[in-house]
């Protein structure tokens, strides 16, 4: 590769503040300004808040992640095999249900979102930094009840809970879950209402909304569906433990309730919160993007504004998980249409995307080699959308492993891919230190090529009749799915390589600069970890987050007189 | 009883994709996966030959490299926003065609009544005939299945024939479709259900029409001929009069009649064995019993040969 992986100029870029260029090792920065677990546990810095969501949420993924190697060992063997029928059912829906309310709806927007909103805009902190510590805590609880939950014996309803199998004896504890899933909205409403205030509010001297990078667009209109759907799944939640526990009659025919309510309330929140888990990546994948391509996002004006249309359409099409429920046929043209129109807005988004690397400067560092498979994944997901956008065809594919692989196309494809993207590309700001640019390339390799091996086969055993969520298959499908989970044991050699090296990092990672990509977002003009008010002054937006010329200019200049 | 997954059913391909046509339905279903995978192929081109050639081109050579300024280019931002919009649109439309034929059944399709509880799969025709995990049906005409579920919601799912539909308690959902040629193939529950869920299934035979006529017309329940004959005895209505367990309804218990010498109002005294008991269902007036009402109907045309010997089978265990 032409480009140079770890610039050896410590400290130092935007020199028309010389001021921020202060030596991070020897200085004061939110990492070592107080010490000890209780500063931890009782900071208001929207930093320390951001890191320990981080941690958590990458617990979440490497719980959830584990779940899913042991379901793949599982389907090596179409009969009985390693675990039992009732095991089988309670990983899958422990992987589902961890991997989704614990892991990827907080995971962008909590970690890196509450590190990067207020530095991105320039402000010390979110607008209420204790109702930010609060949604922490609730988080923790909610995570403490899913894992005793865990702990207790499991449940074994899917992550969707439909009723009324999830009423019946053998749902296992769908209380205590549903009860966990319900403390979690409440993290995620207040981590939304906290961005959206700080966006309105907070934003520095010369940052108009143009101004802003387009990370913030995506974690504003994200906010909006968290703050609006999030509601809903609650009281689906609440209505569900009722019907349970007391016979209501909501959901359960048996107590004159209507089971496919559940669906449409489910789906109410659950379509929605499809983009609180992909607005936030398409966001990451714009910065990452511009920046490792030094060039201004194509059709910025385009991208910002498809994010809020993107998070208010995808409220109109949850019917699209129901075209075989037994709704009217009329409701199922009229979400299938909706459906087709909502997938353009994600569509350009590409192209724009695209657009942008085209006379750009690529580098192929990590991020950059994350954002790529980014766009290459999330475009299988997205397309092979159309196929289940279909009323005709879907009914042919609804609830087979077609599903499950777009789904993952468009999850782990896009946010994790944007997400562990994202990751790298703030290390070093978060952290202080340069992870190893080479074996972070073998991981994104290795995970690129297990991704593909590991759901690839799925589209093709969904579209042969293979259904989801089944312990035993017929024989036929044994070779698809022993790829599959081939394919899985790289992705999770991609992954533990990742956590080993970013752990070492940490000890004996190469000190990083201020500004190591040559980014002109605000993050990257302070200090490098950032100093507990982000900003040693109040900063001025004087440029737009993607003007790169000159800032790496200066970053030249500087290299030139240094050498 | 719920098959386990891993036995004797098959799904036949048809092509790299999609198991082989079954049902007239198919090719319609088919064509739009085509349509959807010719767009989908083609926009993955668009998408995928410019990345990398993008990314070998514009690789950044030196250190300090910015990339161009970013122009502005309106044409085709409204290209590429307005010509995928015609394509899923028309894929829409593909899809809606598709969906109205399918839903909604043609006017006088045979009916097959389907009911899903965990787990496994009853099917009852038209003829009182039923079947448990084996769905039957005639070739060439469309038949209809009226479904619902005694417990949780369960999916009928037939991958050859390219139907599925939410099997629902508490209310009733249908699919429909022509088999045009006798075939085997296999019908899958796809509404996760529990522990049984992936040994939900049942075998789908479509049988020639006469076939299917005679078979549903041999209305014969499964089992031994005691139990068979147990079952007739409810449920052809001879419970109604006669106990099993001495006491007196409208006519003679079954209890211990077997064998016993019953006494005619007419003088004869005659043993209740096989002849007596068969010529009693056919014509009860010709054997009128002493001290009883003439009331029990004849059961000629309702109860075929081996039904009797079933209930003659019955009627010797009833101590
Ligand atoms: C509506 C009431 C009724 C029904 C239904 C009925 N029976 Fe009877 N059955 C009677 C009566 C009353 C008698 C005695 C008078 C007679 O012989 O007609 C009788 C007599 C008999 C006898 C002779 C008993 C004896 O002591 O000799 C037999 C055998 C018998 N029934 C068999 C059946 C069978 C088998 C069925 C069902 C397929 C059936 N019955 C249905 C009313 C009924
Ligand atoms: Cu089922």
């Amino acid at each position: 590769m032409s480009d140079s992986t770890t610039p050896a100029h410590p400290e130092r870029s935007a020199p028309a503040h010389p001021e921020r260029s202060r030596g991070t090792a020897a200085g004061t920065n939110y990492l070592n300004a107080q010490r000890g677990i209780k500063s931890w546990l009782t900071t208001l810095d929207h930093k320390r808040i951001g890191i320990m969501y981080l941690v958590s949420v990458l617990t979440a993924f490497l719980l959830g992640g584990i779940f899913a190697l042991i379901i793949r060992i599982k389907l090596l063997f179409p009969g009985h095999y390693l675990i039992t029928r009732a095991q089988y059912n309670e990983l899958f829906t422990l992987h589902g249900a961890i991997m989704i309310f614990l892991f990827i709806i907080p995971s962008i927007p909590a970690s890196l979102g509450n590190f990067f909103v207020p530095m991105m805009i320039g402000a010390k902190d979110v607008a209420f930094p204790r109702l930010n510590l609060m949604s922490l805590y609730i988080y923790w609880v909610g995570a403490a009840m899913a894992l005793l939950v865990i702990l207790i014996g499991g449940v074994s309803t899917g992550w969707t809970f439909y009723a009324p199998f999830s009423e019946g004896p053998d749902a296992g504890h769908v209380i205590l879950m549903t009860v966990a899933v319900f403390i979690l909205g409440f993290s995620s409403i207040l981590t939304g209402l906290n961005f959206i205030v700080t966006i309105h509010k907070l934003r520095a001297p010369g940052m108009t909304w143009f101004k802003m990078p387009l990370f913030l667009w995506s974690i504003y209109a994200t906010s909006l569906v968290q703050i609006l759907a999030t509601p809903v799944l609650g009281i689906t939640m609440v209505l569900l433990a009722l019907d349970r526990g007391f016979h209501i009659g909501i959901f359960d025919p048996r107590y004159g309730g209507d089971p496919v309510l559940f669906q449409h309330f489910f789906w109410f929140y659950s379509h929605p919160a499809v983009y609180i888990m992909i607005l936030p990546g398409m966001g990451i994948i714009s910065e990452l993007i511009a920046v490792h391509a030094r060039r201004r996002i194509f059709g910025y004006t385009f991208v910002a504004f498809s994010s809020i249309a993107i998070a208010l359409l995808g409220f109109l099409v949850w019917g699209h998980h129901m075209f075989v429920s037994g709704q009217s046929v009329m409701a199922g043209a009229v979400f299938s249409f909706l459906t087709f129109f909502i997938a353009i807005p994600s569509g350009v988004k590409v192209f724009n995307w695209l657009a942008t690397l085209y006379q750009g400067s690529i580098s192929l560092r990590a991020p950059m080699l994350y954002a790529l498979s980014f766009l290459f994944l999330f475009t299988i997901g997205g397309l092979t959308g159309i196929f289940l956008g279909m009323l005709s065809v879907d009914v042919h594919l609804h609830d087979t492993y077609f599903v499950v692989a777009h789904f993952h196309y468009v999850m782990m494809g896009g946010t994790v891919m944007a997400f562990v993207g994202g990751l790298h590309h703030w290390w070093p700001k978060m952290t202080g230190r340069m992870y190893s640019e080479a074996w972070a390339r073998l991981s994104a390799i290795l995970i690129f090529i297990g991704f593909n091996a590991t759901f690839f086969p799925q589209f093709i055993l969904g579209s042969r009749g293979m259904p989801r969520r089944y312990y035993a298959y017929l024989p036929e499908f044994q070779g698809l799915h022993v790829f599959s989970t081939f394919g899985s044991w790289v992705i999770g050699a991609g992954f533990f390589i990742m956590l080993g090296y970013l752990v070492y990092s940490l000890k004996a990672g190469a000190v990083a600069s201020t500004n190591p990509w040559g980014a002109a977002s605000l993050e990257w003009q302070t200090a490098t970890p950032p100093p507990t008010e982000n900003f040693p002054v109040q900063p001025v937006a004087e440029h737009g987050p993607y003007d790169f010329e000159e800032v790496v200019a200066a970053q030249a200049a500087l290299e030139g007189s240094a050498s | 009883m719920a098959a386990d997954a891993a036995t004797n059913f098959v799904i036949h391909l048809g092509s790299f994709w999609l198991p082989r046509q079954g049902s007239t339905l198919a090719p319609q279903v088919d064509r739009g996966f085509d349509l959807a995978l010719y767009v989908g192929v083609a926009f993955f081109i668009l998408v995928v030959v410019p990345l990398v050639l993008f990314v070998w081109k514009y690789r950044r050579r030196r250190a300090h490299d910015v990339g161009k300024p970013t122009g502005h280019n309106t044409a085709i931002e409204i290209a590429w926003t307005v010509i995928p919009l015609a394509i899923v649109m028309a894929c829409f439309l593909v899809g809606f065609r598709g969906f109205l034929r399918a839903s909604v059944a043609p006017a006088g399709a045979y009916e097959i009544q389907v009911t899903a509880h965990k787990w496994a799969w009853h099917f009852q025709y038209p003829t009182g005939k039923s079947t448990d995990n084996e769905l039957r049906i005639p070739v060439g005409r469309p038949v209809k299945m009226v479904m619902s579920s005694q417990d949780v919601i369960h999916g009928f799912f037939i991958p050859e024939f390219r139907v599925k539909e939410d099997v629902v308690p508490g209310s009733y959902t249908s699919v429909w479709f022509t088999v045009p040629k006798p075939t085997q193939t296999l019908l899958e529950c796809t509404q996760y259900c529990g522990l049984g869920h992936s040994g939900m299934l049942a075998k789908v035979i479509a049988m020639p029409d006469a076939d299917f006529d005679k078979w549903v017309h041999q209305v014969k329940l499964q089992g031994s001929p005691v139990a068979i004959g147990r079952g007739l005895y409810t449920s052809k209505g001879c419970s109604g009069c006669h106990s099993i367990n001495g006491t007196r309804i409208v006519g003679p218990s079954f209890k211990g009649l077997w064998g016993t010498t019953s006494h005619l109002s007419d003088g004869r005294n005659l043993v209740v064995d096989e002849n007596f008991v068969r010529k009693h269902i056919l014509d009860p007036r010709s054997l009128p019993v002493t001290g009883y009402p003439q009331v029990m109907p004849s059961f000629k045309g309702q109860l075929t040969d081996e039904q009797i010997n079933d209930i003659i089978a019955f009627l010797k265990t009833v101590k």
